[in-house]
């Protein structure tokens, strides 16, 4: 199967840009990043803040059902052309990548097709890989809660 | 569970990236390996250990003498350390394409 998502992260350096084709029209691909209750439902996290506009800001969370935070993240809007483009920071809360700048390109294949361009800076080349280690770290992390969720039921 | 870490901390270094693109093409001896750099011979034992532990590197012994070998099946690995994140996001923009499907149908 074709990958629909698109990595590009050279070497040396401390950007990435993502890119994914969608069956959408452009509009569509829009709104999935500017409206706060289409947002929750594809990240699948709470949408506390977010005003699309320039210096506006975003705040996401998510908590188990216990009530404990497991994710927060959030940003600054720099700058919105809509339905093309979106420049913003973001910084996920406690995670070692730090805060990093995204350029988000919406562009209009034809009526039904958009493409999407993810363009994000981090601080340095250390920042980028932490952030490129990070599904490892999450994968192994839940390999371990696995077989601690196992070694607990044998006790 | 560390082994990945250490792989790359392991490639992350310039002397030991030099040391696996010389022994892609040929096997040495740890004393022709370290003929090949200006680095003190016991840094260059040190790299070839921290290469050899995460399995980038395997050890022979012909006669009295150890040879390093490049382990080309654990650079692969290595190589392909971008899947897990791209599969991440993969998954993220699908399901943004089945939301906003809905979205779609509801005009």
């Amino acid at each position: 199967m074709e990958q629909k998502t698109q990595i590009q992260a050279a070497e040396g350096r401390q950007d990435l840009i993502i890119t994914r084709e969608f069956d959408l029209p452009v509009a569509l691909l829009y709104r999935a990043y500017t409206e706060a209750e289409i947002v929750a439902q594809w990240m699948g996290t709470k949408v506390l803040q977010l005003e699309n506009r320039q210096h506006g800001g975003y705040a996401f969370e998510t908590s188990d059902p216990q009530g404990h935070v497991l994710f927060k993240a959030h940003g600054t809007i720099h700058d919105v052309i809509p339905h093309r483009l979106i420049v913003r920071t973001f910084e996920m809360v406690q995670a070692p990548i730090g805060p990093q700048l995204e350029f988000l390109e919406f562009e209009s294949l034809d009526e039904e097709r958009s493409r999407l361009t993810l363009h994000i800076i981090y601080r340095s080349e250390a920042h980028r890989a932490e952030e490129l280690k990070l599904p490892f770290a999450y994968g192994i992390n839940m390999a371990h809660d696995r077989l601690q969720e196992i070694l607990t039921t044998l006790k | 569970m560390n082994l990945r870490r250490d792989v790359f901390q392991a490639i992350a270094d310039p002397t030991r990236r030099a040391i696996l693109l010389l022994l892609a093409s040929q096997s040495l001896t740890a004393g022709a390996i370290a003929a090949n750099f200006d680095t003190a011979r016991p840094t260059v034992s040190k790299h070839l250990q921290i290469l050899t532990e995460c399995e980038l590197l395997r050890q022979e012994q012909t006669g009295r003498e150890i040879y390093y070998h490049f382990n080309a099946q654990k650079m692969k690995e290595v190589a392909d350390f971008l899947e897990p994140f791209r599969a991440l996001w993969e998954d993220r923009f699908n399901k943004l394409e089945a939301v906003m499907q809905q979205y779609k149908s509801q005009k």
